[in-house]
């Protein structure tokens, strides 16, 4: 097994996602080959690797948006991927993957934004007609999450208003508005303009800050991995090639294929 | 005798009778049969996508079973077929379900292409934000699918509006089977149907700019 797991990795009793040897195939192309990996409570994960790696399909995973082909996937001591039934585990059920996925939230690369929706009812729609709240209590949560994001003041404007780093910001406010305890974000700023992305990653900077939501990050910024994550996951052919802190991955990285990615997403820039 | 092609008189005294049927009949029947064809196309389109066979087969079936029909044989078989077998539907009751369901059948392709044209993530947005299947459809989905296809369900409309005149196979005196009867008895035909025509003409034309200028206003 490919899997070098370095010292941190916490008990399986404590952490918020565990990976049980998880594959996922589409067809005859297997994109996580039997993986396994824990997280705890409140760490902020960067995963980075080749695109075609499987990192995304982790998030997918986990958002439901994709049904794992063999392994179980738990998440705050409970299966997300299957159901207890008789203590045997099955397959869940759309029912129950409605009510396990409440907790976590995911931010797309193309925002996803709802356009017949203003941004304020865009953040509104969720904790609404989800978690039952009513509509001033929700608008002023929105409020709220609009002025933390910076965009207090365009509350009623359509998405097509807004530029592209002003909509991502949005769906981060939309995501946070169902207070998740996961929050999975998926290359939220390789559909920005460059000179967007600095002042976008300062609101996720921001949030990683003053709040203790677990989040998996897949992200090409590698100054944005190392600055906000305290642990770096590096994935090649649907393994885990190399997983420890960002100082170790990005300073003195074990593994040749993490030494040769980084070289050269870095040439790259 | 007089034989003239074009009878003014002739025309003025009739042009009321026929208005009255357009306006009785022609456009009661286009409206009811529009309001069937609108919800049960979309009810069909719906359906269609399912995955369960029992809802997905039947929709398939009456959409291609409908579109591979002639409207005046269905008229036949709901209006006299079904009288025989003992439901008997007044003419303008299996009229109005023809018309309603033959056009559900066709607009339910044009929801089916406005649904297919709602981006993969905003079905994933959806989920991500763990909104019911219900509340996806109602809030998100179909808000975007009906501004696609609006333009094209006013097409089909007015479609289905020159299409009342097939009425006249079980006898309703929509405004074509007037101006036929006018005509029948009083062997003068040219007058009456083009008053018809010009009917026809004078309500679609103008609901037709009108939907031209609907498309570019949502920006097709």
């Amino acid at each position: 097994m490919a899997t070098e797991t370095t010292g941190t990795a916490p008990s399986a009793s404590e952490a918020i996602i565990k990976f049980d040897n998880v594959v996922k195939r589409f067809g005859s192309n297997t994109v996580l080959d039997g993986m396994d990996f824990t997280i705890a409570p409140g760490e902020r994960v960067t995963l980075i690797g080749p695109s075609g790696s499987g990192k995304t399909t982790i998030l997918r995973l986990l958002m439901t948006l994709e049904k794992v082909t063999d392994g179980v996937i738990w998440v705050e001591g409970e299966p997300l991927t299957h159901e207890r039934k008789n203590d045997k585990l099955v397959p869940a059920s759309e029912k129950y993957l409605r009510e396990k996925r409440r907790t976590i939230g995911m931010v797309f690369q193309q925002f996803n934004l709802f356009p017949n929706m203003t941004v304020e009812q865009n953040i509104m729609e969720a904790p609404i007609s989800v978690l039952g709240r009513s509509k001033s209590e929700a608008q002023k949560r929105a409020k709220e999450l609009l002025d933390r994001v910076g965009l207090g003041d365009r509350a009623t404007a359509h998405p097509t208003q807004l530029s592209g780093g002003q909509q991502q910001r949005v769906a981060i406010a939309r995501a946070l508005a169902m207070d998740p305890d996961i929050l999975l974000l998926d290359e939220v700023t390789s559909a920005l303009d460059p000179e967007l992305v600095a002042d976008f990653l300062n609101v996720l900077r921001d949030i990683a800050e003053t709040t203790d939501i677990t989040m998996l990050i897949v992200t090409h910024e590698m100054h944005f991995a190392r600055d906000v994550s305290d642990r770096v996951m590096m994935f090649d052919s649907g393994v885990i090639v190399e997983d420890g802190p960002p100082d170790k991955i990005f300073g003195a990285p074990d593994n040749p294929r993490t030494k040769q990615f980084l070289k050269a997403v870095i040439e790259d820039r | 005798m007089d034989r003239q092609v074009w009878n003014w008189d002739f025309a003025a005294e009739q042009f009321p009778t026929i208005l009255e049927a357009f306006l009785k009949y022609t456009l009661g029947i286009t409206a009811a049969s529009a309001v069937v064809a609108i919800v049960l196309g979309l009810v069909l389109a719906i359906a269609r996508r399912s995955h369960v066979k029992w809802i997905s087969w039947p929709a398939y079936s009456i959409v291609e079973f409908v579109r591979s029909t002639p409207i005046p044989v269905q008229l036949f078989f709901v209006y006299v077929g079904l009288a025989q077998v003992g439901f008997r539907l007044t003419a303008l009751v299996a009229g109005i379900a023809v018309l309603g369901v033959h056009y559900a059948a066709y607009m339910s392709e044009v929801y089916r292409a406005g649904i297919d044209a709602v981006p993969k993530g905003q079905w994933e947005a959806s989920i991500a934000l763990s909104l019911s299947p219900r509340r996806t459809w109602q809030a998100v989905v179909l808000p975007q699918v009906v501004r696609r296809v609006l333009p094209s369900i006013g097409n089909q409309i007015i479609a289905l509006f020159k299409e009342t005149p097939f009425l006249i196979v079980i006898g309703v005196s929509e405004m074509v089977t007037t101006a036929f009867r006018i005509g029948s008895q009083s062997f003068r035909y040219t007058e009456v149907i083009t008053i018809a025509g010009l009917i026809f003409l004078a309500a679609s034309y103008p609901t037709s700019v009108l939907m031209r200028k609907l498309e570019i206003r949502l920006g097709h």
